[in-house]
């Protein structure tokens, strides 16, 4: 059921979800997204341009996020403006061992409402969204806000 | 190679897109998204759509190919290799919806040269029969070879 805006508060959490990605969903967001940079599948290429590894898209991240959004709003259609900076690479190396879909990373993404805007019947959601493995916490993205209609 | 700043402003050829069923399904499937109605017609249908609606950031996969005129310019001066994402904005004004042909077009809106190289701002215009479907703001890090060096 969508949120209603009367009932939204500054600061009140939409939720939160652990996000995995697999060397698999980055070759299915390079098919799907028509972005082949080979820093996204390649290890050797992307040592060459001066990374650890393989990396995910900053726009798969973008796209995974919002899904939370989506989720409370209970409509995809409602996100009219969706913005975001991407300040730290996602590493998603390969599997030890398995299959290429086992996950090798994980995003921690919670939201929250930023504001609350009753002229324009609006909610803007601010979403935190952080690298939950490898060896530190960090965030990957910043000033990722998504502006969702509620009426 | 240094980024020219002279082609600030100017608008590159549109290109059209032809939003294809398989396409939003595909694309809704590779960022994990749930909603039926990027995969079912009869959901979208319940939203007031006449097909399958795209996921917010599907605009990419069309921006995207507009937004290519821009590292193609041998004007500009765009090394595609020393490229990283900085930031990235959609505004939605209708839902991208299956059966459209878009056209999109993207204006080189400024381009900030730093120490470190240069931010490049793109902002891409979407249509469908002349009606907005949405606008995508991209900026670019390019660094520069001296900053390599």
């Amino acid at each position: 059921m969508t949120p209603s805006l009367t009932d939204l508060e500054k600061g009140q959490s939409i939720g939160r979800r652990t996000v995995e990605l697999s060397r698999a969903d980055l070759i299915r967001y390079a098919a799907a997204s028509g972005d082949h940079n080979p820093i996204h599948w390649n290890d050797r290429f992307a040592a060459e341009v001066g990374l650890d590894g393989v990396i995910a898209h900053g726009m798969l991240t973008m796209a995974v996020a919002v899904e939370l959004v989506i989720a409370w709003a209970g409509d995809p259609t409602k996100v009219v403006d969706y913005q975001t900076r991407f300040t730290q690479p996602v590493p998603v190396p390969e599997p030890e061992h398995g299959s290429p879909e086992t996950p090798t990373a994980a995003l921690e993404v919670s939201g929250k409402v930023g504001r609350v805007d009753a002229e324009s019947q609006t909610a803007r959601i601010d979403l935190s969204v952080e690298l939950a493995s490898g060896d530190a916490r960090s965030k990957v993205l910043t000033k990722a806000q998504a502006v969702v209609v509620l009426n | 190679m240094s980024i020219n700043t002279a082609r600030e402003g100017h608008t590159y050829p549109a290109v059209t897109y032809q939003v294809g069923r398989e396409a939003v399904r595909e694309f809704a499937r590779a960022v994990k998204a749930e909603h039926p109605a990027h995969f079912e017609s009869e959901a979208a249908a319940d939203l007031g759509y006449p097909d399958v609606v795209a996921p917010p950031t599907f605009a990419v996969v069309v921006s995207q190919r507009a937004e290519a005129a821009i590292i193609a310019d041998p004007e500009v001066g765009i090394d595609f290799s020393r490229v990283v994402h900085a930031d990235e904005r959609f505004v939605h004004h209708r839902p991208i919806t299956a059966g459209e042909t878009l056209s999109a077009a993207t204006t080189l809106q400024r381009i900030r040269t730093m120490g470190a190289g240069a931010m490049v701002t793109t902002v891409t215009e979407i249509t469908h029969d002349d009606a907005p479907r949405a606008t995508v703001t991209s900026t670019l890090l390019v660094r520069t070879e001296e900053e390599a060096a």
